[in-house]
């Protein structure tokens, strides 16, 4: 598979991902402020801007909307074209990797995507926003639903899916964490208890912790299911066990060993989460604890990049020109400036 | 029952679907009478189905300077434009003379130049044709094929012969249209299909793979063919894509190719991986930087290199760009005549050379009534339409043609036939055109139909999609 195509389906996954995450951190949000006591603008502003904190895009916001109102915030995260991390933002740069290697994609997996691009660019969509907002969000995440089903029933099981799933599970790892670190960004007074309520439906994990907790929803078992369960498809941990698992098909690498630092890195992780416990995790602070492992996620994408579409170790050897590594180059920093 | 095609008066001219007496063309009687058993509304519902169609496949383009990147679809009218069986191998046979006509000629411009050394065609015609890559004369080519893909357009005349306007051996586009419009047409209207004997189009994608495989270089294995785009922000990005799917070959840009020792290889996640043969769809002058063009970001640094090694094909090849100038199109005839020994089965229309002292006098005077066309542009620019045109515009090009006469070429304005094209409200004639897609491997190979383009403007002859033309399916009748 050429190297640009695999990196190309890498990061419509992650795009995808990372639209439809921040899509329910939003409307569960929404839902959950209409259930409390009435805030002024102001005070839910301070509900909504740990988002964009978490989400580490505070200074784009500052300089586009000041300190704004909390329908700034919305609207900044939802639909603003000039945040490159805003749902439609994602959804059309996901758009246009489709387009790119649409050759690869079955049918009706572009036109699920294109569908919904087509939709977000509409003034229906727009009125929507307005008028309904749940339904809105809802609609983009019932495409993305259809999306991910259409995918795991249309495509392949060869390298191109391997590289999806790798691009999948690595944004869901990421975003899970950073689900989490919400808490450190908020506000004193907040009730604490509704805010873990919210981390968890937001994951769509209710169901599953009510099924292994009863009573209140308590935030050191929140961290136990959302960060060390082995069987939770949001979990970090089943999600880098799936990031493993891709790793490791695409290099034909035996597990145990590894063939690059992208999976050296993810094998430590690994280790981690599968022998750490959570009590051990939080000592150092959770903040400092979901820092940590989004540096190594960080990391982990790098060498994917490295491994298979800059190949530094083919390139320089056989290339004499240096053009072609310099043209990659400065695309992954394109792609790189999207997705900061 | 009030039917779609109540109050439709045919042309003047040469209409495609009625005789002059307004009586349907025996050909088109079972798509009219599946028409006429439609209401106006069931059409229209059916019409909007196959937009939505292409909406939704992505076959689409962007409207430049919209901040929103508004994508519009190529208009598709549903009424298709239909060839008998006798016209189709008239077409054919004239065409397949063209395209061997016109490799000849290349092979011979590349080589010895016997047509330009016995003044058959005046030698300064060549030299100074911009497309002419004199530096690789003497070189060969696989199988000694130039122009393997061909898209001539064809007009037919309100005496009803069909003629040739020009031939694209560059790059020609469109044929996924030609393929697409099936594919709609036939989801919006399946009736049309039951009731006539129409050939199917789904040769295309194979004939062209078959024509890239016959050009490989040889050696063990099966060859490696891809098609290299100029990238996604490219109008015809689309038709790439789909190309490259239905052929089931990858589609590179030029980033992912690198050339080794004379050698084209792709960037695969498992390594570099050897590339014989490349369906091209960037023009000679971006295709490699060392060679071309040196800012062109693009190519592929060293591809020539690797072409003049024999170590690669290219389709089309290097320099095809000399035999569409529509300065040369006017000596097809002669070439047809002097390599082939045969009368042109299909004719030119009339031109008239600016750089001939004699057709300059009478295209200066006659302005007003001529086409003018730049001899190196395509998509409808660089183009006066004299009995449209303004004065400004008039006394603009009489400056330009007395300057540069080499670049420019005059016709008489040619009354393009009509075909009956739904306006929002009514049927109503617009002139269309027709261009065929050749392809030259093993044998020559024509898909039956082609792309029939319909100027949706009212009395324009402008079909090109860039200048809002339309498109129609396209049939050859079996029998």
């Amino acid at each position: 598979m050429l190297s640009r195509v695999a990196n190309t389906l890498y990061w419509m996954l992650r795009y995808v991902e990372r639209a439809d995450n921040m899509a329910r951190l939003i409307d569960v949000n929404e839902q959950l402020l209409l259930d409390w006591e009435r805030l002024d603008s102001e005070r839910l502003r301070d509900f909504w801007m740990p988002i964009v904190w978490s989400a580490g895009d505070d200074s784009l916001y500052s300089e586009l909307y000041g300190s704004g109102h909390s329908a700034d915030v919305i609207r900044f995260l939802t639909d603003d074209r000039r945040n490159p991390n805003s749902i439609v933002s994602c959804l059309f740069q996901a758009r246009e990797n489709a387009r790119t290697v649409r050759d690869q994609l079955s049918d009706e997996l572009w036109e699920e995507l294109n569908s919904l691009y087509l939709f977000l660019n509409s003034s229906e969509a727009e009125r929507m926003l307005r008028d309904d907002p749940p339904k809105y969000y809802g609609l983009i995440r019932r495409s993305v639903f259809t999306f991910q089903g259409i995918a795991s029933s249309t495509i392949d099981r060869g390298l191109g899916w391997d590289f999806m799933d790798l691009g999948r599970h690595l944004e869901r790892a990421d975003k899970t964490t950073r689900f989490l670190d919400i808490s450190t960004f908020l506000p004193p007074s907040a009730p604490m208890a509704m805010h873990w309520n919210a981390i968890v439906k937001s994951c769509g994990a209710m169901g599953a912790y009510r099924a292994l907790h009863a009573g209140m929803v308590e935030p050191r078992k929140v961290c136990e299911l959302l960060i060390f369960s082995r069987t939770f498809p949001r979990s970090v941990r089943y999600c880098m066990s799936r990031v493993q698992q891709s790793l490791h098909a695409i290099s034909g690498s035996l597990m145990g060993d590894y063939s690059d630092d992208a999976e050296r890195i993810t094998g430590r992780v690994m280790g981690q989460l599968n022998y750490g416990v959570v009590d051990e995790f939080l000592k150092e602070g959770l903040h400092e604890a979901l820092d940590g492992l989004q540096t190594q996620f960080n990391t982990i994408g790098e060498e994917v990049f490295e491994s298979y579409v800059l190949m530094p170790h083919v390139i320089a050897t056989t290339h004499p020109s240096k053009q072609s590594t310099t043209t990659m180059r400065a695309w992954q920093y394109q792609q790189e400036q999207e997705q900061q | 029952m009030n039917t779609l095609f109540d109050g439709y008066t045919p042309w003047a001219g040469y209409d495609e679907m009625f005789e002059s007496d307004g009586s349907v063309r025996s050909c088109c009687q079972s798509l009219k009478n599946v028409f006429d058993g439609l209401s106006q509304k069931e059409f229209e519902e059916r019409k909007a189905a196959s937009d939505l169609y292409f909406l939704r496949q992505g076959i689409t383009f962007n409207v430049y300077h919209d901040e929103k990147g508004t994508e519009r679809i190529f208009p598709f009218d549903p009424v298709p434009r239909v060839l008998t069986a006798a016209e189709w191998e008239h077409l054919e046979a004239g065409l397949t003379q063209r395209i061997v006509a016109l490799n000849l000629f290349l092979h011979d411009i590349y080589h010895e130049q016997h047509i330009l050394n016995d003044g058959t065609i005046p030698r300064m015609y060549v030299d100074e044709a911009k497309n002419y890559r004199a530096a690789f004369r003497g070189m060969d080519v696989p199988k000694d094929i130039y122009i393997h893909i061909c898209g001539s357009d064809l007009v037919r005349g309100a005496d009803g012969q069909f003629y040739v306007l020009e031939d694209n051996g560059r790059c020609p586009s469109g044929a996924s249209y030609l393929l697409e419009n099936r594919n709609a047409l036939k989801r919006a209207f399946p009736a049309l299909f039951e009731t006539s004997d129409v050939r199917p189009l789904d040769s295309y994608p194979r004939e062209l793979l078959n024509m890239l495989r016959y050009i490989s270089p040889v050696r063990e294995g099966d060859p490696v063919c891809v098609l290299l785009t100029p990238g996604c922000h490219n109008s015809a990005y689309f038709e790439h894509c789909y190309l490259a799917r239905e052929m089931g070959i990858p589609i590179v840009e030029g980033r992912d190719l690198v050339v080794v020792d004379h050698f084209v290889f792709m960037r695969t996640t498992k390594g570099l991986q050897r590339v014989d043969v490349i369906y091209r769809r960037i023009d000679d002058d971006f295709i490699d930087p060392v060679v071309f063009r040196k800012d062109s970001m693009l190519g592929v640094p060293g591809l020539m290199s690797a072409y003049r090694a024999g170590n690669v094909a290219l389709a089309n090849a290097v320099g095809t760009g000399v035999a569409d100038d529509k300065v040369m199109y006017t000596f097809v005839p002669k070439m047809i005549q002097y390599y082939l020994g045969q009368d042109p089965i299909l004719p030119n229309v009339e031109t008239y050379l600016a750089s001939e002292k004699q057709d300059l006098g009478y295209i200066l005077d006659h302005l007003p009534e001529l086409v003018v066309k730049a001899a190196n542009e395509s998509g409808g620019y660089g183009m006066l339409m004299g009995p449209s045109a303004s004065k400004k515009e008039i006394e603009d090009f009489r400056a330009k043609l007395i300057e540069d006469p080499r670049n420019y070429i005059a016709q008489p304005v040619v009354s393009l036939s009509q075909s009956p094209t739904w306006t929002g409200e009514e049927m109503s004639g617009r002139h269309v055109d027709l261009r065929p897609y050749i392809i030259y491997g093993e044998d020559v190979k024509i898909v039956p139909g082609g792309l029939t383009r319909v100027a949706l403007t009212k009395g324009s002859l402008v079909v090109n999609s860039s200048q809002g033309g339309g498109s129609k399916d396209t049939w050859v009748l079996r029998s």
